[in-house]
């Protein structure tokens, strides 16, 4: 079925995300942020000195750091939320050794069938820590590496300490910081020279508890010639409170190397979602982010791509929806930093029901970065006249001889369409989505099948949310 | 099969401007009008009004089709009743493949009690069935997969409508100018496909300026419009008449209508869909 645009299957299904699991946490840190609570999850972790002091020194850097001025209004009680909470003992390598409620919760969420599938292979991060992680017997035997962070730094300290917080450094910004204070959990990713990993690798964050912070910190190293795609989803259910969810994704890709990484959250609608991703690509190497951004009360999230050497490249695909409540201040940054550099953005984003969406984005071409072409395309649709789009599109040129283009368009869902498809039986519900999901094709077909079908279920439940 | 679609003493006003003053007009399943007149008469404002369009608001009269009252009805419940409407300019849905549009049309129209979210018609037998309609319309497969009117020709757009025609074998359609801005060959295939989808299968109003659409067509009544009404009728003589000599004739003979009419073209155009 390709990407058809499945409109009608999923209408009236109840939100398969909303639903929260009793769960008993083996561990959880009391409420709040300080310098105990940090030095506590390093202690829990079993952690080295060096990471209990970049850890300590961050949390340094956070309390220092006013928040940021622009953007999203955060309105977040840093010491109401819980920092760390330890579902399990131990990593489940089967499924059978994950504890029955948290399986029962990825069960729902599709994660074991879709491993079993189509994915090389999968992380299932509950709360703070990693709870199943499986990887491909022949990938193991060819050097790849997929586990968690905490793993990592104990079993790879050397690969891990030469990269960790160096794409991302604490000081980067505000919520850079607390990540690096209280992060736990993530992925690892170590890909040998000249291996291709042909399926994808998952990463699953889920947030079950009330007032819990998610922060897990992801380093993905792709060596020369290598490729790899990996996908990252998340969710979590309504709670009536505030939750915090920032991560930190930190990717190098080095010369002729591939990566794409394709994020497809569905947060809950009160869940601040502050993260930080970038990716530095060495010569001939492409880097790829596709970003998919439904849910959250806030989510304020421009993946980078820095490309230092010659012939590298960065891509860009952002959607973003917001509906009632929601404000998506997305967008995406590329810094040319060498000559001979290519970047493409393309962004759509939807609002309706009173949501906002914004693009905000920079193109920067450092001195000397010459022949290098940059292309920005961002479109907006707005679906009714209480909904908000706003662009701020930044553009920074040192060098003369480039080539930079920049389109942006602001669409409302035309009457005339919707009269269109209703002429031809469609209700004004299916056309409007029909229209939506058409907007985003263009992004939806460079996603494999299976999360192809997923993004128009879930702009369908989104859909779906204004009606009656 | 025998329907019939009844349209009495409508008046139709577009931005509270009246446009339709009081048009009669009995169509039967099976039978061809013909439906003719001068610019701004009112002729795409009566197919609007029947296909529902939000912004051509019915002020006085209603709109039957056999006992079901269309006036009150939305365009999707209007669709799925039986109305088509081929527009003359339609709009482009950019990203929408023609055939994830017509299956969800299709299978809406031909269930219209479906409830949403029920199964569409399956995909093995749709894609077949689209194949043959479009082998019908001598169409290149490849078109199923472009995105709705987004980029079509001029004939690519006539065409699309026809296949869409095709798809929802509604009981009644209104062409309006299906036959505009083709070159001869184009004109051709297109009078000729909708007399084989169309003739004696549904009940046809064809709006039209040129007789090479009626050739193939021939209406059994022709309708002259002037001034939002429907001042003379006639058979297929008339059509002939009116292609060959023009309207000289009809505007001195009701010199009210002709009043209206130059009166409504000074005010600005309906927007035309």
């Amino acid at each position: 079925m390709s990407t058809d645009t499945t409109t009608n299957e999923a209408i009236g299904e109840i939100n398969k995300y909303d639903f929260r699991t009793e769960s008993k946490a083996v561990f959880k840190a009391r409420k709040g942020l300080d310098a105990q609570i940090v030095e506590q999850i390093s202690e829990m972790k079993n952690e080295p000195a060096w990471m209990r002091e970049f850890r300590l020194k961050s949390l340094d850097i956070f309390n220092s750091k006013p928040m940021p001025s622009w953007g999203g209004s955060i309105d977040v009680n840093f010491q109401d939320i819980y920092y760390y909470l330890k579902p399990t003992d131990k990593q489940g390598r089967t499924w059978e050794d994950v504890p029955q409620e948290i399986k029962d919760t990825f069960d729902k969420l599709g994660i074991p069938e879709a491993e079993k599938k189509f994915l090389a292979g999968v992380k299932a991060q509950f709360e703070s820590e990693v709870v199943y992680g499986s990887l491909k017997e022949d990938l193991v035997q060819q050097g790849v590496i997929f586990t968690d962070t905490d793993t990592a730094v104990r079993e790879h300290p050397d690969l891990l300490r030469e990269y960790f917080g160096t794409i991302i450094p604490p000081n980067d910004n505000k919520f850079a910081a607390l990540n690096s204070a209280v992060w736990s959990g993530g992925s690892f990713i170590y890909v040998p020279k000249g291996v291709k990993i042909e399926f994808p690798l998952q990463a699953y964050f889920r947030i079950n508890a009330e007032n819990m912070g998610q922060f897990e910190r992801t380093l993905i190293i792709v060596d020369e010639g290598a490729s790899i795609h990996y996908v990252e989803g998340c969710t979590a259910p309504m709670y009536s409170s505030e939750s915090l969810h920032s991560a930190v994704v930190e990717i190098i890709c080095k010369r002729g190397s591939r990566c794409r990484y394709t994020t497809i959250q569905n947060w809950a609608n009160n869940i601040y979602n502050l993260v930080t991703k970038r990716a530095v690509a060495y010569a001939d190497a492409t880097m790829e982010w596709v970003d998919g951004n439904l849910g959250s009360k806030l989510t304020m999230k421009y993946p980078a791509v820095y490309m230092l050497e010659p012939g590298a490249r960065g891509e860009i695909l952002s959607i973003a929806f917001a509906s009632g409540g929601q404000h998506q201040d997305a967008g995406a940054k590329l810094v040319h930093a060498a000559p001979h550099t290519t970047g493409q953005i393309i962004s759509k984003s939807i609002s309706k029901n009173g949501g906002r969406a914004s693009y905000r984005g920079l193109v920067r071409v450092e001195k000397d970065a010459r022949k290098s072409k940059s292309n920005v395309v961002c479109d907006a649709l707005i679906l009714d006249s209480k909904s908000q789009s706003d662009t701020y599109p930044y553009i920074e040129i040192l060098d003369q001889d480039v080539s930079i283009g920049h389109e942006a368009s602001v669409s409302r869902i035309g009457e005339e369409q919707l009269f269109y498809l209703m002429s031809r039986g469609l209700s004004e519900a299916e056309a409007s989505t029909m229209i939506v999901n058409g907007f985003i094709e263009p992004l939806v077909k460079e996603l494999p099948m299976e999360y192809a079908v997923e993004m128009n279920r879930l702009i369908q439940l989104q859909m779906e949310g204004s009606v009656g | 099969m025998s329907h019939i679609l009844r349209i009495e003493n409508l008046h139709v006003s577009v931005n509270d401007k009246p446009i339709l003053r009081g048009v009669n007009l009995v169509i039967k399943f099976g039978e061809t009008h013909a439906l003719m007149g001068p610019n701004g008469s009112g002729k795409s404002t009566l197919g609007l009004a029947i296909a529902g369009h939000p912004n051509y608001q019915i002020t006085e009269g209603s709109i039957w089709l056999d006992d079901a009252n269309l006036t009150e009805m939305e365009a999707d419940e209007r669709s799925r009743a039986g109305i088509f409407m081929a527009f003359q300019r339609p709009v482009a849905i950019p990203g929408v493949k023609m055939a994830d549009f017509l299956r969800h049309a299709a299978t809406n129209v031909r269930q219209p009690d479906r409830k949403e979210g029920q199964d569409l018609i399956p995909m093995r037998e749709f894609r077949k069935e689209l194949k043959s309609k479009m082998e019908q319309l001598k169409m290149d497969p490849e078109f199923a997969r472009r995105y709705v009117n987004d980029g079509f020709s001029g004939g690519e757009m006539k065409r699309a409508e026809i296949l869409t025609m095709a798809m929802l074998s509604p009981k009644f359609s209104i062409l309006d100018e299906t036959d505009s801005g083709l070159d001869a060959d184009a004109v051709r295939l297109a009078s000729a496909s909708i007399a084989e989808i169309g003739r004696d299968k549904m009940g046809l109003l064809i709006i039209t300026h040129h007789d090479k659409l009626l050739e193939h067509n021939p209406p059994q009544f022709t309708h002259v419009m002037l001034g939002g009404r429907i001042v003379e009728t006639g058979g297929a003589e008339l059509a002939r008449e009116l292609h060959d000599q023009g309207y000289d004739r009809i505007r001195k003979a009701y010199p009210d209508a002709e009043a209206a009419n130059q009166q409504m073209l000074a005010k600005e155009e309906p927007v035309a869909v």
